[in-house]
């Protein structure tokens, strides 16, 4: 047996006795609108049920939140095979994600990249095992798509910094335990004049108040900074070149938002609810309409896994993942319209049996944020534009 | 199988590529078209590919082939579809070769794939026999007489019909139109007393022809696989056929993409290049996402292909969204253009019309997306 299929039979018995019941019916919807039954961790953090918690710590234990990242860190250490492996295993038992959060998809890799040695030990396995909960310090009111042109302000104060501003769009800034955060360190340079700080959102002078939007749901809130003090421990990467850093974790950003995974076909949803006439849906417009989409659907998961095996042989994401960003936000978007569609009158349920309590509108206005959270499709498209295409500004 | 090509494929594709920029640009579809040419192709061109071993791309060795696979003749198709070289790549490589292969006896294959791998015989399939691709609908009749069969009706659509040696005959052997049992191949000499093969003139500038069979005389030996169950070839054939075809849109949706970045890059109007206004980047970034979505698809495709095993799901996926892609592309790019791109002197124009034919042969997008709906259970 080689060792790839040891590490599959290993992995296979240890899923098998210590994957709770409970945490095998799939990830639903659910995720992709971005509520619902998520083990997102932390300090506040109220787990739904004993198992969810059973099922945080046993994959924390074994660094599996965060296969690759090194055990050293709280990783578990794997190479991109067995981690291709460990997955394959938990999407065949159907397995709920133990942990999904911001630290370990956009704050780890980035920290990994750019920080220090005591960063990584004193942020990383915090985040592995779900116990500390990071939100994205990004966007202010005046600087969303422009993100550069941010004012929130840090005065150098020797060993640490005075940082005063808003952050808006914020999301689960109330929750969160800490906060990677721009800030501006050269108000005379745009691009030049940021840092990377990283800070606990208990610290004196944060506070936040919390915005619903039109799915209900309150993911988000305004973020206020009142002469907080940010250790220069906390400084990631050099002063004034916040904007690398800031930049490297947005591509991992928009990677994560475009993996939607294959998801359940529409059509058998379709033939649950609609029923079919010679093996055919009824409805013969929205049969069209269907099959079109799940072809476009299945060539871009299919671009999902040709990226990945590329990036596997050593190519270089870089501006690709806009391209992933911007198409595969859309598809989503296009997906729930067609959800609506094949639900009727059921779909716009706000509360109720049919509509499992309005998680099918809900789920379905969450998606159009998709694209416009972590960059809007027209900003993808301008960044295909210039890095791909190598079209003149 | 990941991805990605493998050492091999990179190879190829490169070659493949060289060698049609330098042997078949556009200027030599031009040349053809306008010289009226009596064949549609360079036969100097045709022998090169040969050589190259472009032609025995899915015949194996032991019958003088490469055997490179599916993914070698999509690699090829797409370098094809770049330059829009014509030749009988299309029709005898890839589908006459996919049919002796599947269907033929010993014989068949034996006398037929090395010819076909040389280059010296081309062998073309004729199956619509309307303006729309529907095999089933098959009503060229195919019936028994002493020591063989004689054939009557007419074919339309069919690809280097003209010059083809053997045309591969769909036709009924019993039951009615729509019946998909009781259909039957049949190999059949262009030249044999009653087959009058008519060029008609595409707006591709390609070698087409209508295929009218009057009381032609086949013997036993010329049927091509099972009476009755032609289906049983016919149907995984032609799934390779539209996996081919959707590399060579492909192919023609990246030339085209290629083409207007370009052109975005060197027109000015305004004053600045038009590559600056956001309402074109945007266009050719979508355009960019449409085509990288659809290589996936059309790789997948390729890739199952060659696994083997049933693959109308992969192929009518593949082959819808490269004739949607293909569209966008050949209709942006001419948009882009603007008054040039509606010449005929500029080469933008010949995409389009390629592009279209290559859409509609074998099924396009409606036909593909049914097709597919109907596989996946709705
Ligand atoms: C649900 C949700 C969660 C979020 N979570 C976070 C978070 O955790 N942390 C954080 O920091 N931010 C977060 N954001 C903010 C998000 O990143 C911004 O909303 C986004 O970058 C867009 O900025 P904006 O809202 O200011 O829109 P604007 O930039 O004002 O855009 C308005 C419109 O103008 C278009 N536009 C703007 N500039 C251009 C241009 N150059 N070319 C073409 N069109 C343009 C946009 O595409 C859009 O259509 C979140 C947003 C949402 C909706």
């Amino acid at each position: 047996m080689s060792d790839l299929e040891a590490f599959r039979s290993e992995t296979r018995a240890w899923l098998e006795e210590n994957c709770p019941a409970t945490m095998r019916s799939g990830v639903g919807e659910s995720l992709t609108s971005g509520e619902g039954d998520i083990c997102w961790g932390g300090r506040k953090f109220q787990f739904k049920s004993e198992d969810q918690k059973l099922w945080l710590e046993r994959m924390g234990s074994r660094g599996w939140t965060v296969p690759t990242w090194p055990t050293e860190y709280g990783g578990g250490g794997l190479s991109k095979d067995e981690a291709k492996i460990l997955q394959e295993e938990l999407r065949r038992i159907k397995a709920k994600p133990a942990l999904v959060s911001f630290g370990i998809w956009m704050l780890g890799p980035a920290l990994l990249k750019f920080g220090t040695h005591e960063q990584k030990l004193e942020h990383l396995p915090k985040i592995a095992r779900g116990e500390i909960r990071w939100c994205q310090g990004y966007s202010e009111p005046n600087a969303g798509s422009d993100l550069a042109s941010l004012a929130t302000k840090a005065e150098d104060k020797g060993d640490h910094y005075i940082v005063n501003g808003q952050k808006v769009w914020t999301s689960y800034a109330d929750q969160a335990d800490w906060i990677f955060c721009l800030v501006r360190t050269n108000p005379d340079d745009k691009h030049n004049g940021i840092s990377f700080v990283l800070f606990d959102m208990e610290s004196e002078g944060v506070s936040t108040k919390p915005i619903q939007l039109i799915s209900g749901y309150s993911p988000f809130c305004e973020t206020f900074f009142d002469n907080v003090t940010v250790s220069k421990t906390n400084l990631v990467g050099e002063e004034n070149k916040g904007w690398t850093i800031a930049k490297y974790l947005l591509t991992h950003e928009r990677t994560g938002i475009s993996d939607m995974g294959m998801p359940a076909p529409l059509n058998s949803l379709a033939v649950e609810k609609l029923g079919t006439i010679d093996g055919e849906l009824e409805d013969k417009m929205l049969r069209h309409q269907i099959a079109e989409h799940e072809i476009d659907a299945a060539s871009f998961v299919f671009t999902m896994e040709r990226a990945k095996d590329e990036a596997k042989a050593g190519g270089d994401m870089g501006a690709f993942s806009s391209m992933l960003k911007g198409y595969g936000t859309e598809i989503n978007k296009a997906r729930h319209e067609l959800i609506v569609k094949v639900n009727g009158s059921d779909a716009f349920e706000w509360e109720g049996q049919f509509s499992n309590n309005g998680e099918i509108a809900r789920s379905w206005l969450r998606t159009k944020a998709n694209s416009i959270e972590g960059g809007t499709t027209e900003v993808q498209l301008n960044i295909i534009a210039k890095r791909i295409l190598d079209l003149p500004a | 199988m990941a991805m990605i090509l493998n050492e091999e494929q990179q190879l190829l594709k490169e070659s493949a590529e060289g060698f049609f920029n330098e042997k078949a640009p556009i200027s030599q579809l031009r040349q053809l078209r306008d010289d009226k040419d009596e064949t549609g192709y360079s036969k100097e061109l045709w022998t090169e590919m040969s050589e190259m071993g472009f032609a025995g791309l899915l015949v194996d060795e032991d019958h003088g082939g490469t055997g490179f696979g599916v993914m070698g003749a999509g690699i090829v198709a797409e370098a094809m579809g770049r330059t829009l070289s014509a030749s009988p790549y299309f029709a005898s490589s890839i589908v006459g070769a996919s049919l002796i292969k599947m269907a033929g006896n010993d014989t068949q294959k034996s006398t037929l794939l090395p010819a076909i791998a040389a280059g010296e015989t081309i062998v073309t399939l004729a199956v619509d026999e309307t303006s729309t691709h529907n095999p089933e609908r098959t009503s060229v009749k195919a019936t028994s007489a002493e020591g063989g069969y004689v054939l009557n009706g007419m074919k339309t659509f069919v690809p280097e019909g003209h010059v083809a040696d053997q045309i591969i005959v769909l036709a009924r052997t019993s039951g009615d139109a729509g019946d998909a049992n009781g259909l039957s191949l049949f190999l059949v000499d262009r030249r044999a007393a009653g087959v009058i093969a008519d060029r008609t003139v595409m707006s591709d500038s390609r070698n087409w022809a209508k295929i009218t069979l009057e009381g032609v005389k086949v013997s036993a030996e010329n049927l091509l696989g099972e009476e009755g169950a032609a289906m049983k070839a016919l149907g995984p054939v032609l799934d390779k056929a539209n996996i081919i075809l959707a590399s060579e849109l492909l192919g023609i949706a990246q030339e085209c993409l290629d083409r207007t970045v370009a052109y975005l890059q060197e027109r000015k109007q305004f004053g600045v290049l038009i590559g600056s206004f956001q309402g074109l980047q945007h266009r050719a970034a979508q355009l960019f996402s449409e085509i990288e979505v659809t290589r996936s698809a059309v790789m997948k495709a390729q890739q199952m292909a060659e696994m083997g095993g049933d693959v109308s799901w992969f192929a009518s996926l593949a082959k819808a969204k490269a004739s949607k892609t293909a569209e966008l592309a050949t209709n942006e790019a001419i948009q882009m253009h603007g008054g040039i791109g509606m010449t005929d002197e500029f080469d933008i124009g010949f995409f389009i019309k390629r592009a279209r034919v290559a859409q509609t042969l074998y099924g396009g997008f409606n036909y593909h997306a049914d097709r597919f709906a109907r596989t996946s259970g709705y």
